[in-house]
């Protein structure tokens, strides 16, 4: 009991909430052409890359912001913002992890990521994106050995273009949705991953985001390729340090699978969320998509959202290839003033393509969440079938909970099956877990994690573990 | 359309007995229809049915200007036979007759409502529309205490004397305490081409119940959008069931307020389409007290091209502690070619709810047909029957007994 008691007061307040004095090169602040001219020319970018970049901001400029969501926020100044922020100690990039800042290290000690590879974890590679830039990755001849390439996306730029070329953009063109564009035109660094053709990726792949810098946007590209037949698994976590200001996270993120592959995409999102009083917290507005290119490939993603003042995203799976597999899951959590907008799209367009949709809410304090989903199934997808789950569980009466999913089905062979409910933890349930020794809290929390099992068991097992504890963490002080 | 819009106004306006006041009222609402247009499928609640496009493709140009002086003879072959029924027969959006024989007549009282101009909380261009071009609008009030002893039957009847024409109706209707109405909406058109735009108004006082039927069954080919507002006070009960089928384009929306506690709203649809028709039931339920309760069944068989679409909202206010919502759509599609399209929505603020909803659409399914025909029916027989017995779980919900077994003869279901 006292080891939790600890355990709670350890981790109640936002533990990830110190920042790191590093001296720090930063674009000039604003958004013009010059600005992109900038951050291509620091990162020593072959003339596609600039072009790319522009192709994006001129399509930039004629976007509007999109007002449609249901949390609202006030209005960002795009001209206010840094747009790229790199330790200056990487300006000349280290060759080797000794060479590394050795405050960057500490904060990631502190993170508990461990960038020396003697201190692992058991067999996870990690890439470190601080503030704008990769700082590290770990493992890098283990998996080169297998012919895998993990690097920042900077890298995969300069060392494998017909890759980044062929793919890059092929998921998120440059002429998509407001922000996602934003990033096309300004990304400044990311994870790239390739996995050749039959190759099973030994161990998880992760990436660990940390926003320092105030005033900076963070707008990370990541690009994952399954090449046929092959398997990977990867694992996002992000953290930031308590301000006052909202911080603008940006990133869009990139899944291709190709014939009988798989990709596994874990994220464990716990930004800043702001105080108690809703001030201060990252605006999480990312895209996530993946292509599902080939016959009989597979994207799931999972998600634990229980950080970020708003949390705006809808990581989505395209189906194109014939018998290929789509699945979401995700939880979220809510608290105090935070917001959350998620859910998933699934676009059926192969035959016989399946998908599946468990989502699970939980909204406390006077938070508000929202399922939005899409689930379309084209006259051409034949025989596909998607099943979706959105539970929503409500604590207090100051929180909405809120649920807006899109079925669209234009084939009479295909079959959707949604269902969805709201409620709160009954009396019943509390009391029969008090009455066998448990305190309120102990009890939400046995409750809450039962409600979310479906979609923790899905996690790599180290990632489990955390976010259990998260779940429990978050909802700290809602009972009663 | 604009100089249409403007010149058909004031053809209207001339035809009628309206104060200064009235007509800058009026002139107030086609001006805000004419800056808005009809809706189109950047509206988020028309982004599945995009009207401004489907009159265009359907219709071309409107007119909007009814000549209202001439009466039309009112055909007695559309009343439904073996039921008695009372009778509002409106024949190309002009009433015609205002029939309650089998009522006692100082307790309904028919108050000519024509200068009031109706506010709906969820407004689009449409109510607009209909503020701007309705001349004659009755309130029927039914006075406390009295149940309706037979049910009222509304003639919707258009025939082929109009032409690419709006029509717009609108009528009242207050249930005072204790009272009840049984009320059958009833189209019959052989006209082609035209655009009604109805708007009902409900008021229900406590402990009162409405039970409304819309039936709009016989193939024709206009475009029809309905709206209902049902305010509903302590105890009160509405049943709202909609049979959506004959019409090329129809689109049936209910805005239910759940005002007082103990009330409870009740909406069940079925979709019976074919050809390239493309229909729309659109629910907003709104519980804003305590221990108030909904309950929606939607159900679909689609045929050929044809379209259906669900929107259904159950809105939940932080004071409505104990609501109890439910929603469910199902849908089967008959042929490659259809499409069925649902946006079930759930908006929650309080925390002592249930509320549920669920979507299924899909193709028949083939190991029941295998079932039956292994029982020696054949292949069309089986596919009747799994259809008949889909929408028959809906009909049963019908309280009235008259009633259901009218609608069940009109779809063809056996038992």
């Amino acid at each position: 009991m006292d080891n939790r008691q600890k355990e709670i007061n350890n981790l109640k307040d936002y533990k990830y909430g110190f920042s790191t004095d590093i001296e720090n090169i930063q674009a000039p602040k604003g958004l013009n052409e010059d600005v992109i001219k900038f951050i291509s020319n620091i990162k020593k970018e072959p003339a596609w890359m600039l072009e790319f970049r522009l192709k994006a901001f001129e399509r930039f400029k004629v976007l509007k912001e999109p007002d449609w969501q249901k949390p609202k926020f006030p209005k960002i100044d795009y001209q206010d913002l840094y747009y790229y922020s790199a330790p200056k100690s990487m300006k000349d990039k280290p060759k080797s992890l000794d060479e590394l800042d050795p405050k960057l290290l500490e904060t990631y000690k502190k993170l508990g990521i461990p960038l020396q590879e003697q201190a692992r974890l058991n067999g996870i590679a990690v890439d470190a994106v601080f503030d704008s830039v990769s700082v590290a990755t770990t493992f890098k001849d283990e998996l080169t050995k297998q012919g895998i390439i993990f690097c920042p996306i900077s890298e995969a730029i300069q060392n494998h273009p017909e890759l980044v070329k062929k793919y890059l953009g092929s998921v998120i063109p440059t002429s998509d949705h407001f922000f996602a564009t934003l990033n096309s035109a300004v990304f400044t660094d990311g994870s790239f991953v390739y996995i050749p053709e039959g190759v099973r990726c030994p161990m998880e792949l992760s990436t660990y985001f940390r926003i320092n810098a105030s005033n900076t946007g963070q707008f990370e590209r990541t690009l994952i390729i399954a090449d046929k037949g092959s398997y990977v698994s990867y694992l996002e976590g992000c953290t930031a340090p308590m301000r006052d200001e909202n911080q603008l996270h940006a990133a869009n993120v990139e899944l291709i699978a190709l014939d009988d592959a798989e990709i596994k995409y874990s994220t464990v999102q716990n930004w800043y969320p702001g105080d108690q009083d809703g001030k201060g917290g990252i605006y999480n507005f990312v895209t996530k998509r993946g292509l599902c290119k080939g016959k009989n490939s597979k994207i799931s993603w999972t998600q634990v959202e229980t950080g970020s003042a708003i949390t705006w995203k809808y990581p989505s799976c395209i189906l194109k290839g014939d018998n290929s597999v789509g699945e979401f899951y995700s939880i979220a959590i809510t608290n105090n003033h935070q917001k959350a907008d998620t859910g998933t799209k699934m676009i059926h367009l192969g035959k016989n393509t399946k998908s599946k949709i468990i989502s699970k809410g939980i909204s406390a304090g006077s938070s508000d969440m929202t399922y939005r989903g899409l689930v379309d199934i084209s006259s051409k997808a034949k025989n596909s079938t998607n099943y979706t789950q959105c539970d929503s569980l409500l604590m207090g009466n100051k929180c909405g909970a809120h649920t807006v999913p899109y079925i669209k089905n234009k084939n009479s062979e295909s079959n959707i099956a949604h269902e969805a409910t709201t409620s709160k933890i009954s009396e019943e349930q509390l009391h029969y877990c008090q009455q066998r020794g448990l305190n309120p809290e102990e009890a939400v929390g046995l409750i809450v994690n039962g409600f979310c099992k479906e979609v923790l068991q899905q996690l790599p097992m180290e990632f489990a573990v955390e976010a259990q504890k998260l779940v429990g963490i978050s909802l700290e002080g809602s009972v009663g | 359309m604009k100089e249409q819009l403007q010149k058909d106004f004031y053809n209207s306006i001339k035809n009628l007995s309206l104060s200064q006041k009235d007509i800058e009222i009026k002139k107030f609402c086609l001006d805000n229809f004419i800056d808005k247009g009809f809706p189109n499928k950047k509206e988020e609640d028309w982004k599945f049915s995009d009207l401004n496009q489907i009159i265009k493709n359907n219709i071309g140009e409107l007119s909007f200007y009814n000549d209202q002086a001439s009466t039309n003879k009112v055909d007695t072959s559309v009343f439904v036979d073996g039921l008695e029924h009372n009778k509002i027969v409106f024949i190309n959006g002009r009433i015609e007759k205002i029939d309650f024989e089998y009522e006692k007549k100082d307790q309904i009282e028919i108050i000519d409502q024509s200068e009031t101009i109706n506010e709906f909380e969820n407004s689009n261009s449409l109510s607009d529309l209909n503020n701007a071009f309705t001349n004659k609008c009755f309130k029927i009030l039914v006075k406390k205490g009295y149940q309706l002893a037979k049910p009222l039957i509304i003639y919707h009847t258009t025939n082929s004397k109009i032409w690419s024409k709006n029509i717009n109706l609108r009528l009242n209707f207050e249930l005072d305490k204790d009272s009840s109405l049984r009320l059958i909406d009833l189209f019959n058109d052989t006209s082609e081409k035209n655009f009604l735009n109805i708007f009902y108004n409900f008021e229900l006082k406590e402990n009162a119940v409405l039970k409304n039927y819309k039936l709009d069954k016989f193939d024709n080919k206009n475009i029809k959008y309905s709206f209902n507002n049902i305010d509903q006070d302590k105890n009160s009960i509405s049943e709202t069931f909609i049979l959506s089928s004959g019409s090329n384009f129809s689109k049936n929306e209910i805005n239910c307020n759940l005002n007082g506690v103990y009330a409870s709203a009740f909406v069940n649809g079925v979709f019976s389409l074919n050809n390239d028709k493309h229909h729309e039931i659109r629910s907003i339920i709104n519980h804003l007290t305590e221990n108030t309760k909904s309950y929606q069944l939607i159900k679909s068989v689609l045929e050929q091209s044809s379209k259906a679409v669900y929107q259904g909202k159950i809105f939940v206010n932080s004071d409505a502690q104990k609501t109890d919502g439910y929603q469910l759509s199902k849908a089967i599609l008959l042929n490659k070619e259809s499409e069925f399209n649902a946006k079930p929505e759930l908006e929650i603020y309080a925390d002592d709810v249930k509320c549920s909803h669920g979507s299924a659409s899909g193709s028949l399914n083939e190991d029941s047909i295998f079932y039956l025909m292994s029982r020696g029916l054949s292949y069309q027989q089986s596919r009747e029957l799994l259809i008949n017995g889909f929408l028959l779980d809906v009909v049963e919900k019908i309280t009235d007994s008259e009633i259901k077994n009218l609608i069940k003869n009109m779809l063809g279901i056996k038992e």
